[in-house]
């Protein structure tokens, strides 16, 4: 019994570590969605945030530096402007040019793991082959910010506060936001251009304003989500295939908890175990690899679900993925 | 207060039907505008742009094999591009083309592994491609059927489908059809289950033009085509018209996917000669931008997604030759993408700056 | 120096769409403590003009003066910044916000977001005029009269002192519109100055202080209602006096084509958008249909077409010499090939019934491009039809090919028209027929509906303007709320009687 709840409770620590990359992705392409833009170059922007931010780390520690909130602090800004200034493109070519978002957020992506890719493997070859966090940065990236008594309480000591610190951060930025969307002022102007642009517009609402400072800030957001995977899970080095397909999973966790961020929490912790499961569960007859498609395929009902019950409050925002222009006719 | 009269700085409009010289002008020069950005990025990463153009065009169109392997890339790129035009041109975003080219490398690659010694090879690659194409429209039928019954949004769903896929394979290439074990690897197909060559290149793009050809009947000649075009337009008015929306949805979503599968079987048969989780790579994504930038006009589409498959070939050589990570390949496709995204704009609207046609001031 | 200074005063105001003048220069004045109404027929370029005093369009040319200074509204936010409020006919409202949130929706009040406070003050603003909604409840459990008091309670929640109501009793029971007129009146009094745009002549009587009337995008004047009456209003909005003189020939020998009864219909809601209805055209005969607007005629035709779904009640309908058979549960598709044909003029005229990125060869296809064996499309017989209706109805385009988008209103009619007339229906539809066009090719539209009647065709159409189905049916079906209040003799019937009936349930005397 013992033994299976240390299994289980080692599980849900793995599946927070990998959903704690998630949990930044998801949560910035919510804030770029609730403002009617639908961004499809997180991928991209994962990329490009994690080779970046990767990157800052690393000048920073080879210019001598050794103070690990200066090197977390670093990881995340740099992280943070990549993905802002990826997103500054989507926005300029989508709000102001009225490109296809569709469209845009695929080149993007297309552009976004290939400046990722770029910058990584540019760095490498300076470096001559390697790059890597010394163990003392590395721990402050990957270590529970709390100190050792708390993390040793029986049973719940390690899954409450034994995670990394972005977790923290990651919960501290979801109730920021739901607070952000619900509670105040700017919230709900915000959701009102995602609903209905033509109404925000008409309330005096600089529409376009908005638009571009959630997906802006929300491809940011994002992007840290990148930087985590790479110093966290990745161990500090750039690895592109592991990085691979976050992002998209990430665009699935968006739909899985209906654009609420709070919901995005548990979700997250949700598709980081589907990820790592077939390490932990081998169950007889069913093929660990196909554990894999899990995320997808619960996200692919809760869309069918929430199409069919059309429930008028659990929906995409009216206006996802459509410009607008206010003298159209 | 301020009373002084003021109009916007920059104000839009709406620009109705450019001349078609000066529309192709500024795509023109938008592609050049792409590559001069592209020479910043190369000058940044310590390479001489004019070589480095020099190189990847000399190394995707130097040498015969060049071109060959050139045509290789461009084949499926085109081949998927004429796949979404009919989608997209009812307004249906189809991103799930990766998942369907998947879809049809498949059951393309269970008849090249277990049917091998049953069928000859003519026979065998009839039913590779015919299986490819069906398994493709099958996986695209999906999401159509559930936008025509629940309006289920097919941009996510379509979306979601290209993943659960590819996991399909990872199973396949890890479990049942697991070459040697633990090599992860599908074995390579039987020679009598791979497309034969035709002036060097696997037949595919021979099969793609041939799809070129049908594409552009199919959009402006006949009756399906015009269903599309009136769904796209209105779906009011194409009920009006006695169309059956959810009907000419699915149909057009199963002959989309049905042409992503056969490109699929193309590219396991002819260019891989195998199975394997990166079998579509990705094409399913450039070729939406590909059939979008070439307004779904099918012939142009020959010459976007060539200019893309030079891009990339090119890169590869750049490699080779001066030191450049390939993915730069992939900045400059997305820097072109981005130019062309963006010079529409400028067909579709023009600007009115202030002052321009300003009457004289009638008070003060 | 003026004894007082206008709260509103516009100057020369162009607004152009591509090659469409939407408003020619127009002058217009209104002050504190004043209702005015803007009156004009449909595409007249009232609700264009309106649109930039709130913010959403720009003037080309002239100049608006708010207050006797002159001001520059690019925005909506400058327009509230102003005191000018405007509650559109197309409500813009968030459907999943509640109606406070709704209505601090663009405020920019100091300090934090306090939605109780607001909903306070909306039930404050709910109380003083009479209004009833719950601040609390959602856009999407609304009715559309509580909607549009949301949008009402909006405007006088940001203490606008100018507002701007567009079309606001379309929707409205009449029931509804006093309670508005009681509202506005008490706005008036209040010192607020107010425009109403409408084309009910009623209504201007019953409300304003002033009229100011446009025709196709041109100011004609501004006259006070006390010293006018609705015959020099209609003079104004039309040009001339209407002595239309529309030719009404009888056809000898009228029989029954469709029979109508207890047709109801559902919409997406439950809602019953129509009630029982029952009526008989005959074939030789122009059947008019009246009524406010929304009060089912839309579903009607598409309840015959086969467009939309029919809950209960049957459509009998006879073919030339032969037997009747029941359209419902027929599809679109069966219901024209038998013969009925519709022609439906939306409001913005190309959602349905016509592909605006087409041509007119494009659009004459939407009725033929299944006939035929084989694949492919017939492009000739259209392309010859589009020539057809080109010269024979004088459309205006440079060729058959040219986008019917970017044609001008009328032209989009008669190709929409002319196409329905060319299939040879025995049932004819047509709503809105007219919406927009000018005198000229309006008799040209009549001409051809009458023509059809004397062929033998059973033609509806349904009508806004009550002079033109008074002398240009033979009988008219009066809708009110999806039922119907009366059927009248077109030849002895008067204005008065469908004006009471359109207004009024249970008019079933007035049969005739």
């Amino acid at each position: 019994m013992s033994n299976f709840l240390s299994l289980f409770l080692a599980l849900i620590i793995a599946a927070i570590t990998y959903g704690t990359p998630l949990l930044f992705g998801t949560l910035g392409e919510i804030l770029t969605e609730k403002s009617g833009n639908l961004n499809l170059g997180v991928e991209g922007i994962m990329f490009m945030g994690g080779a970046l931010g990767l990157g800052g780390v690393f000048y920073y520690e080879k210019a001598g530096g050794a103070s690990g909130f200066a090197a977390v602090g670093i990881g995340i800004l740099c992280a943070f402007l990549a993905g802002a200034l990826a997103s500054l493109i989507f926005s300029f070519l989508t709000i102001t040019l009225r490109a296809n978002q569709n469209v845009t957020g695929l080149a993007l992506s297309i552009f976004g793991t290939g400046v990722g890719q770029f910058v990584g493997e540019f760095m490498r070859v300076r470096e001559n082959g390697y790059i890597s966090i010394g163990n003392h940065l590395k721990g402050f990236f990957q270590n529970s910010p709390f100190p050792g008594f708390l993390q040793k309480i029986p049973v719940v000591g390690g899954v409450l506060f034994g995670n990394s610190v972005f977790f923290y951060l990651g919960l501290i930025l979801a109730v920021g936001m739901f607070v952000f969307l619900n509670r105040t002022r700017a919230g709900l102007y915000l959701r009102s251009v995602g609903e209905s642009p033509a109404t925000a517009d008409a309330a005096g609402i600089p529409v376009e304003r908005y638009k571009y400072l959630a997906t802006v800030i929300g491809g940011g957001v994002s992007a840290v989500g990148g930087m985590v995977y790479i110093m966290t899970i990745a161990g500090c080095v750039w690895n592109h295939e592991g990085l691979s397909g976050v992002g998209w999973l990430a665009v699935a966790l968006v739909i899985f908890c209906m654009w609420r961020p709070l919901a995005a929490i548990w979700g997250s912790v949700l598709f980081g175990a589907l990820m790592i499961l077939y390490l932990r569960l081998v169950l007889p007859f069913v093929p660990t690899q196909l554990y894999k498609i899990l995320p997808y395929v619960v996200t692919v009902i809760v869309l069918i679900v929430s199409s069919m019950r059309n429930n008028k409050e659990k929906q995409p925002p009216a206006s996802l993925g459509l410009a607008y222009f206010r003298e159209d006719r | 207060m301020s009373h002084e009269k003021k109009t916007p700085l920059i104000r839009l409009a709406k620009r109705d039907g450019m001349e078609g010289w000066k529309v192709w002008c500024i795509r023109a020069g938008s592609i050049l505008f792409a590559l001069l950005l592209g020479a910043l990025v190369m000058a940044l990463a310590g390479a001489n742009p004019v070589t480095a153009y020099g190189t990847m065009i000399s190394g995707a169109l130097g040498k015969k094999s060049a071109i060959r392997q050139t045509v290789k890339i461009a084949v499926p790129l085109l081949g998927c591009a004429l796949a979404i035009a009919p989608c997209f041109k009812m307004r249906f975003w189809n991103i799930g083309a990766e998942g369907q080219i998947t879809a049809g490398a498949i059951a393309a690659t269970y008849f090249a592994l277990f049917w091998v010694d049953r069928l000859p090879s003519p026979v065998l690659l009839v039913v590779m491609g015919l299986a490819g194409a069906l398994a493709g429209g099958v996986w695209a039928l999906i999401p159509a059927f559930f936008k025509a019954k629940w309006n289920t949004n097919e941009t996510l769903f379509t979306l979601m489908m290209n993943y659960i896929v590819i996991g399909v394979v990872r199973w396949l290439q890890g479990g049942p059809w697991e070459g040697r074990k633990g090599s992860q690897i599908i074995p390579q197909f039987d020679s009598a289950a791979c497309l034969p060559r035709v002036l060097g290149v696997h037949c595919g793009w021979i099969i793609v033009l041939v799809l070129v050809v049908f594409m552009h009947v199919y959009m402006n000649h006949t009756k399906h085509g015009y269903e599309i075009a009136v769904i796209g337009d209105s779906i009011n008015t194409a009920r009006y018209a006695g169309m059956n929306v959810g009907r000419v949805m699915m149909r057009t979503m199963f002959l989309s996917g049905a042409i992503s599968g056969l490109v699929g079987f193309i590219v396991a048969s002819g260019a891989n000669n195998t199975l394997y989780d990166g079998v579509a790579g990705g094409v399913g994504f450039t070729s939406i931008t590909v059939a979008w930038l070439s307004q779904l006009n099918a012939f142009a589409m020959v010459g976007i997604s060539g200019l893309l498959a030079v891009l990339s070939k090119g890169a590869e050589t750049l490699q080779t030759r001066m030191a450049v990570p390939t993915s730069i390949s992939d900045i400059i496709t997305g820097i072109l993408l981005f130019c062309m995204l963006g010079c529409e704009f400028f067909i579709n609207y023009k600007l009115i700056f202030r002052g321009a046609g300003k009457k004289e001031a009638r008070h003060e | 120096m003026e004894h007082s200074v206008c709260a509103i005063e516009l100057q020369g105001i162009t607004k152009r769409f591509g090659e469409v003048v939407a408003n020619d220069g127009i002058d217009l004045k209104l002050n504190r403590g004043e209702i005015l109404s803007l009156l004009g027929e449909n595409g007249s370029g009232k609700t264009t003009l309106m649109n930039m005093l709130s913010g959403i369009y720009f003037p080309d040319e002239g100049q608006i003066f708010v207050n006797g200074e002159p001001v520059s509204i690019r925005s909506p936010k400058d327009a509230f910044a102003y005191g000018i409020g405007m509650i559109h006919q197309h409500y813009k409202l968030v459907d999943v916000f509640t109606a406070a949130e709704n209505i601090v929706l663009g405020l920019e009040e100091p300090g934090k977001l306090d939605i109780k406070a607001a909903e306070a003050k909306v039930r404050d603003i709910c109380q003083r005029y009479g209004f009833d909604i719950d601040p609390g409840q959602k856009i999407y459990d609304m009715s559309v009269s509580q909607k549009q008091t949301v949008e009402i309670v909006k405007v006088l929640y940001r203490g606008a002192e100018i507002l701007i109501l567009d079309e606001p009793t379309a929707v409205l029971t009449p029931q509804e519109t006093d309670k508005l007129f009681d509202v506005l009146r008490a706005m008036k009094a209040d010192g607020k100055a107010i425009v109403i745009i409408t084309h009910k002549l009623h209504e201007v009587m019953a409300l304003s202080d002033k009229v100011a009337v446009l025709r196709k995008g041109k100011y004609i004047g501004t006259v006070n209602t006390s010293e006018t009456n609705p015959q020099a209003l209609t003079d104004m909005m039309v040009g001339h006096a209407v002595t239309l003189n529309i030719d009404r020939p009888q056809y000898d020998k009228p029989v029954e084509r469709l029979t109508v009864k207890g047709l109801t219909v559902l919409d997406g809601e439950g809602v019953k958008k129509l009630d029982g209805v029952s009526f008989t055209a005959m074939g030789g005969e122009i059947l008019g249909v009246a009524g406010i607007a929304g009060s089912g005629q839309k579903e009607l035709l598409e309840a015959i077409s086969g467009l939309c779904p029919v809950a209960a009640g049957e459509i009998a309908y006879t073919p030339e010499g032969r037997e009747p058979s029941n359209l419902v549960g027929k599809t679109p598709m069966q219901i024209k090939k038998a013969g009925v044909a519709m022609a439906f003029v939306p409001e913005d005229r190309l959602g349905m019934g016509l592909v605006g990125s087409m041509g007119m060869t494009g659009n004459m296809m939407l009725r033929s491009w299944k006939k035929g064996p084989g694949v492919f499309l017939n492009r000739k017989d259209p392309n010859e039809l589009a020539l057809r209706v080109w010269k024979e109805l004088e459309v205006v385009t440079p060729s058959t090919d040219f986008p019917v988008r970017r044609m001008s209103g009328g032209n989009v009619q008669k190709v929409l028209v002319g196409r329905e007339i060319a299939s040879a229906p025995s049932v004819l539809m047509t709503a809105y027929a007219v919406r927009g066009l000018d005198i000229n090719t309006s008799y040209t539209i009549y001409n051809l509906l009458t023509e059809q009647k004397m062929k033998g065709v059973a033609v509806i159409y349904v009508g806004e303007d009550l002079d033109v189905l008074l002398e240009l049916c033979d009988r008219i079906l009066v809708l009110c709320g999806g039922q119907v209040s009366g059927v009248v003799d077109a030849r002895s019937a008067t204005k008065e009687q469908i004006g009471l009936l359109m207004t009024r349930l249970g008019g079933k005397e007035a049969e005739a």
